[in-house]
């Protein structure tokens, strides 16, 4: 089997240059892309960008999305799509938030028959820990759903993750009797300072915004021990490896005796509770259930994981390009909107640097895929 | 699994019957492969061939019927490719047999990798493995070749190595070989039948499937004819020339025509 067609040179890894091999590690252009970005952003919005708290703010308010990021990349490496985790967001932000305000949705209500205030107010800093595990329990509850409906009914999931979309968002709007409520003095209990606390608080100024002390979020620390988690798990773990295989070619997959039914079952169970999580997290951080919560983050979080690298056609992703990715996106957003230019231009050009990010991924993937593409030459 | 030495046949199915829907695709086939036996299985397009290998591999599971590991009973609720290759059955397939995007050391160990007990992969020792078949089992040498190399970026006789290599490493007892010359230069079809060649010396036995009458002829212990979902014929070696077997088979597929 030596003999190779026409002999092409194919330099081994060791061979080639420092800065090659830099480059060909995972985020490394990605991350230099990032760089560049808030390199123009500094320069032309130097208010929002040379100081720490856009930066820290960004931290707070996005893990939910940077969540979710880095769960669609597995199920975007697996040759899936899962486009029901902002209801899955909805559904068990309402779940979270009924449990610590149970005086508030009628079939938790009856916990607060006969109670003083002050007896309420216990009993929500002792419920609020019920909350974390429903509101995981019930994310994942519906990803099994979905998983199901793809792997063992076989609807594509682009369809069946579409269509259950509309039941979670449904639900939760149902089982909040379509009102939206506040948490109020959430951020006074034990949970809140565990979960969506904050560190190193003396390193700013003790400044206090929206009643909360300035600092480094914890969810944050959650978010970035996720990201280092679910890398491991895509490529160093038996599981990543079976999602890899059948995002790569599901036939493969079955003949090399991995059980892609139950893999794809598994992951989007996965997917259903880094949602539910996501909604945990945004609930607890504003303190606050809406009935839309969650439901801007679909573009965004699908723009991040394709901007990130991860392959449009399945077989390989990655954790690091979708975490940064996300961070370009919301980079671009804020920068837009600092610059004076409105949410409207900064859809634009996320756009475009969306379209822009996905081919050049073709082109690594394959380079000479468009050769033959052009006017005049068919 | 115990690996019995004093075992008859490799592989046996009993009155093996397969439908997909309507269509019958295996009837009542009789099938057994000794233990140190070359079996070619020749026939047309849509004869069966496919779905009988696929059944032996443990990816489909039959309608009906029973199925015997060396000499033992194997119930098909239990079996699965990865019972097959825990009881050491191997399959080589045209090309569906590796993952394009994925790394060698991956398409080597997938399916069973080197983990530790919470499923990791120790990434290290695989790929250190996989350089080791490259080299020695396969041969690849300064072809630019190694374990981190994807499958797309070789060629199809570099690809059969690698999934040839594969079923090497892992010991099979049996080696099914799914066309595996199939869209390779003659100097590459060579280096095949020669590690054909070298299941039999090494003692195994091997299933292979062949549109290449010829070669078949030529390496074959035994030939097993399968038409319309029937085994038809079973011709020892020496038995036929190549130029009467090429009659017989045209003489099954007349036969086919007048029928229909």
């Amino acid at each position: 089997m030596t003999a190779v067609a026409g002999g092409r040179a194919r330099p081994a890894a060791a061979q080639r240059s420092l800065a090659a091999r830099l480059l060909a590690t995972e985020g490394v252009p990605i991350l230099l892309v990032l760089i560049a970005i808030l390199a123009v952003l500094m320069a032309l919005a130097p208010n929002a960008f040379l100081g720490w708290r856009t930066y820290i703010s960004v931290l707070i308010n996005y893990q939910p999305q940077i969540i979710c990021a880095l769960g669609l990349t597995l199920v975007i490496a697996a040759g899936e799509i899962d486009l029901s985790f902002p209801s899955v967001i909805t559904l068990s932000s309402l779940i979270f938030a009924a449990f610590y305000r149970f005086d508030n949705v009628f079939w938790l209500s009856w916990l607060a028959a006969g109670k003083t205030p002050d007896e309420i107010h216990v009993l929500q800093t002792q419920l609020c820990w019920v909350g974390v595990v429903a509101a995981l329990g019930v994310g994942a509850l519906v990803g099994f759903i979905n998983g199901v409906l793809v792997a063992r009914i076989g609807i594509p999931s682009i369809i069946a993750t579409l269509a259950t979309a509309f039941v979670w968002r449904g639900m939760a709007v149902f089982l909040a009797a379509g009102r939206q409520f506040a948490l109020r003095d959430f951020n006074q209990t034990d949970l809140w300072q565990i979960t969506t606390g904050r560190l190193f608080t003396r390193f700013f100024n003790g400044d206090v915004v929206l009643r909360k002390p300035d600092g480094i979020p914890i969810q944050a620390l959650v978010g970035l021990a996720l990201a280092v988690l679910l890398w491991f798990i895509l490529n160093r773990h038996r599981f990543g490896e079976a999602l890899l295989f059948i995002g790569d070619n599901a036939n493969v997959a079955r003949v090399v005796g991995i059980d892609v039914r139950a893999t794809r079952v598994k992951l989007f169970t996965l997917m259903g509770a880094l949602a539910g999580l996501a909604g945990m997290f945004l609930t607890m951080e504003t303190e606050n259930f809406t009935t839309t919560q969650g439901q801007t983050s679909l573009l965004v979080v699908i723009a991040a994981v394709f901007i990130g690298g991860t392959s449009i056609f399945g077989g390989s992703g990655t954790i690091v390009g979708s975490y940064i990715g996300l961070l370009i996106v919301v980079m671009l957003q804020i920068g837009m909107v600092a610059m004076g230019l409105g949410g409207d231009v900064a859809d634009m050009v996320i756009g475009v640097v969306f379209v822009l990010a996905v081919v050049l991924h073709m082109l690594v993937e394959r380079p000479g895929r468009f050769k033959g593409i052009g006017f005049g030459n068919r | 699994m115990t690996v019995g030495q004093s075992y008859q046949h490799a592989v046996r199915l009993e009155d093996v019957s397969m439908a997909f829907g309507n269509v019958v695709a295996l009837r009542n086939v009789n099938f057994a492969v000794g233990r140190n036996e070359i079996v070619g299985l020749v026939g047309d397009n849509g004869a069966g061939k496919s779905t009988l290998i696929k059944i032996i591999t443990g990816v489909l599971k039959p309608t009906s019927g029973h199925l015997y590991i060396r000499d033992e009973p194997i119930p098909w609720t239990e079996y699965s490719v990865r019972l097959a290759h825990a009881m050491r059955i191997e399959t080589v397939y045209q090309e569906k047999s590796l993952g394009e995007k994925q790394p060698l050391w991956r398409n080597f160990f997938a399916g069973r990798q080197i983990t530790n007990r919470w499923g990791f992969i120790d990434v290290r020792k695989e790929k250190e493995i996989a350089n080791r078949i490259l080299l020695d089992t396969i041969g690849f040498r300064g072809v630019g070749i190694d374990a981190d190399s994807t499958v797309s970026k070789l060629s199809g006789g570099e690809r059969q190595g690698v999934a040839i290599g594969r079923a090497m490493h892992f010991d099979a007892d049996l080696i099914v070989l799914d066309e595996p010359t199939v869209a390779l230069a003659l100097k590459e079809v060579r280096k095949v039948l020669d590690f054909i060649e070298r299941i039999r010396t090494s003692g195994r036995a091997c299933i292979y499937i062949e549109h290449n009458l010829a070669h078949v002829h030529e390496l074959a212990d035994r030939l097993v004819v399968i038409d319309r979902g029937e085994i038809v014929s079973d011709i020892q070696k020496g038995e036929m020339s190549l130029h009467q077997l090429t009659d017989h088979l045209l003489a099954l597929q007349a036969e086919k025509e007048a029928v229909a």
